[in-house]
């Protein structure tokens, strides 16, 4: 008999490792979204861009509207590289345009307008999507008025229409809120308007799903009011797809922004957006392509990041996709 | 099905009121003088006189029928005149564009040969290009040809049209001087040589429109085909011993092609109205432009009745899409 090691009864149940921290459903959506190498540039980029036009002023301390005749139609300092006549100078790092004002603080400057007007559009594009969504997948008798309501505003012409209600409303806003906050409120409320009902489709859907379901039955018997039910146990679970379709509606805030301005009923001709920069850069592209190529470029790389936001956020948010 | 379709009529007569009411009201709000470019020489009571002449003096729903008649009634035994050489509405008022002073209509039917050649045909060259780009990269999911080619669209539907358009004339028209950067619509094709011309002059619109086509139809094209190749009867169909290419290139893509044959009919009304910012930066004289200049001009009719247009469009294409998807897919039943 050789000695053996006297036996714990007990020791499978003195578990010594620690226990884990439990998972939690946002660490899964984040350790999925890590993995989407897209959406983790583009959601970079979308901070960095944010960040820089909204700090941008404090470090790029040129006024965007100061003339200097002098300075005008300067080159972007990296044109020297290959060609040493071009008119370049230190002061104005992204050259000048034909009235002398700086290109890298308009930049910076009608940064900030786009991406204001894109966030504040997508935010009540959200709101009203998300609150007719909500309303008429919840009360059966508002269900048909609203949905036919939503059919026949997806079935007016946008564009035209946008275009329309812009050339039209521009005067007694503009008088009412001075005219660059008169063109925001016009802007981001035609934006916002023309553009929830994708928003309210999706979130009906998974409201009208989401109602049959026991835990709703359970907070309803235990006399839950209907406003209740709403914000504690429907919002939280349809969170996902008003998340995914917010980075849509910011991409086509912004390029919807961008169109208006291109067209010429935006902004007025002094306020920088980067449409207008780029816009006002057309005519004279041949010699000064960079004016329409920079601004461009930013709505261009804002927008793909969007996207790409929004796709690793679909499949991050999606848990039959998760984890695998 | 036929029930189905004449009940969806039948509910769009409805919706398109309401649509040209919402138009009607909203165009009623504008601020606009159609007068304001009469000199100031012409005495008030003249002007008052011109004004009662477009029609101005009364009070909306006078207005609002007239143009409901107009449009409903007189346009189409215009139309009817015109094919059979009839003479239904002559002596009768037509809608009146108040900057030309001539009939909307011919202005319209003037500009459509030119809005459907080039953004006709940069739909149809979209489609060409999306699908097979869809199919392959479906086909080989995770591959450094999907991997570029969901890179490309991605990019495709990213840059905006305003962008697009004034790069490709800075490459091809200024840097390397292939491509004319404006539309000219008064060229006509007569023989090799002209329709060389035409082919260039129109290369750079349809590159635009036919990228941002591209990448949303191959978008789907590629998400449908990869909802099929995960199907049974795709792994039935091969465990008979069917070739490759008849899996693929008749099973999953026939099954496929449904939900992407709806996406293209519920496109083509943006072909009428969508272009409205390519056409500005080439300068062609097609639809888009017209609303544009019609908006900048104050030319309520004419305004009403492009948007007007649209909105039909819409309704209709919407109505096609739905009777299509419901036509090809016999799991969908409408009742």
């Amino acid at each position: 008999m050789t000695d053996t090691a006297p036996i714990d009864p007990y020791a499978a149940l003195q578990d010594k490792e620690p226990p884990k921290a439990p998972r939690s459903q946002w660490k899964d959506v984040w350790d999925q979204f890590k993995h989407h190498k897209g959406a983790l540039f583009g959601g970079g980029f979308l901070i960095f861009i944010t960040l820089a036009v909204l700090v941008g002023p404090w470090v790029w301390q040129v006024d965007p509207q100061k003339l200097d005749i002098r300075n005008k139609d300067l080159r972007p300092i990296y044109t020297a590289i290959w060609d040493s006549t071009a008119a370049v100078r230190w002061g104005n790092p992204l050259g000048t345009d034909n009235l002398g004002r700086d290109i890298l603080a308009n930049l910076i400057a009608g940064g900030r307008a786009s991406m204001a007007v894109g966030w504040a559009a997508m935010v009540l594009a959200l709101l009203i999507g998300t609150t007719v969504g909500v309303v008429s997948g919840y009360f059966k008798k508002a269900d048909f008025w609203l949905m036919r309501f939503t059919d026949l505003v997806l079935s007016l012409p946008i564009l035209p229409l946008l275009l329309v209600a812009v050339t039209l409303f521009r005067q007694p806003l503009r008088a009412n809120f001075g005219p660059e906050g008169g063109m925001f409120i016009l802007i981001v409320g035609v934006i916002g308007l023309t553009s929830w009902m994708q928003t309210a489709r999706i979130v009906r859907g998974d409201i009208l799903a989401l109602k049959e379901r026991e835990f709703i039955l359970a907070a309803r018997s235990i006399g839950t009011t209907s406003g209740s039910i709403i914000l504690r146990h429907l919002l939280p679970n349809v969170i996902s797809p008003i998340m995914v379709s917010a980075t849509l509606g910011l991409a086509t805030a912004i390029i919807t922004e961008s169109a208006l301005s291109f067209l010429g009923v935006g902004f007025p001709s002094d306020f920088p957006t980067w449409g207008k920069l780029l816009a006002d850069s057309v005519q004279r592209m041949e010699q000064y392509p960079e004016r329409v190529i920079l601004p461009g470029l930013l709505i261009s790389l804002t927008v793909l990041g969007v996207n790409y936001l929004g796709d690793g956020l679909r499949d991050a948010l999606d848990p039959r996709i998760r984890g695998r | 099905m036929l029930t189905f379709t004449i009940r969806r009529l039948i509910l769009s007569i409805p919706t398109l009121l309401f649509i040209s009411l919402v138009i009607f009201l909203l165009l009623q709000l504008a601020p606009g003088d159609p007068m304001a470019q009469v000199p100031l020489t012409v005495p008030p009571e003249v002007k008052e006189k011109m004004r009662e002449a477009l029609g101005l003096g009364q009070p909306i729903h006078v207005q609002y029928w007239k143009w409901i008649v107009q449009f409903f009634w007189i346009e189409p035994q215009v139309l009817i005149d015109h094919w059979f050489g009839t003479t239904f509405a002559e002596g009768k008022q037509r809608v009146i564009s108040w900057q030309t002073r001539s009939p909307v209509m011919d202005i319209v039917v003037q500009r459509i040969p030119q809005t459907l050649w080039v953004v006709g045909l940069s739909y149809v060259v979209g489609i060409l290009i999306a699908l097979p780009i869809g199919i392959y990269s479906a086909y080989k999911q995770y591959s450094v040809f999907d991997q570029s080619g969901t890179f490309i669209t991605m990019i495709g539907f990213s840059i905006p049209p305003f962008f697009t358009g004034p790069l490709l004339i800075v490459i091809f028209s200024v840097q390397l001087g292939w491509l004319p950067s404006i539309y000219d619509t008064t060229h006509v094709v007569t023989d090799w040589e002209s329709f060389k011309v035409q082919f260039m002059q129109m290369g750079m619109p349809v590159m635009v429109l036919a990228l941002q086509t591209t990448a949303q139809i191959s978008r789907y094209m590629r998400s449908s085909m990869l909802d099929n190749l995960g199907q049974d009867y795709v792994r039935t169909a091969r465990a008979k011993g069917l070739k490759e290419g008849v899996v693929v290139m008749q099973h999953v893509l026939r099954n496929s092609m449904i939900p992407v044959i709806t996406v293209i009919a519920l496109g083509i009304p943006a072909i009428f109205g969508g272009a409205i910012i390519t056409e500005n930066v080439f300068k062609v004289n097609g639809i888009g432009q017209l609303l544009l200049t019609a908006l900048f001009a104050n030319d309520i009719p004419m305004v009403m009745t492009l948007t007007f247009i649209f909105a039909i469009l819409i309704v209709l294409f919407n109505l096609i899409a739905d009777v299509l998807y419901g036509v090809l897919d016999p799991r969908i039943r409408y009742d």
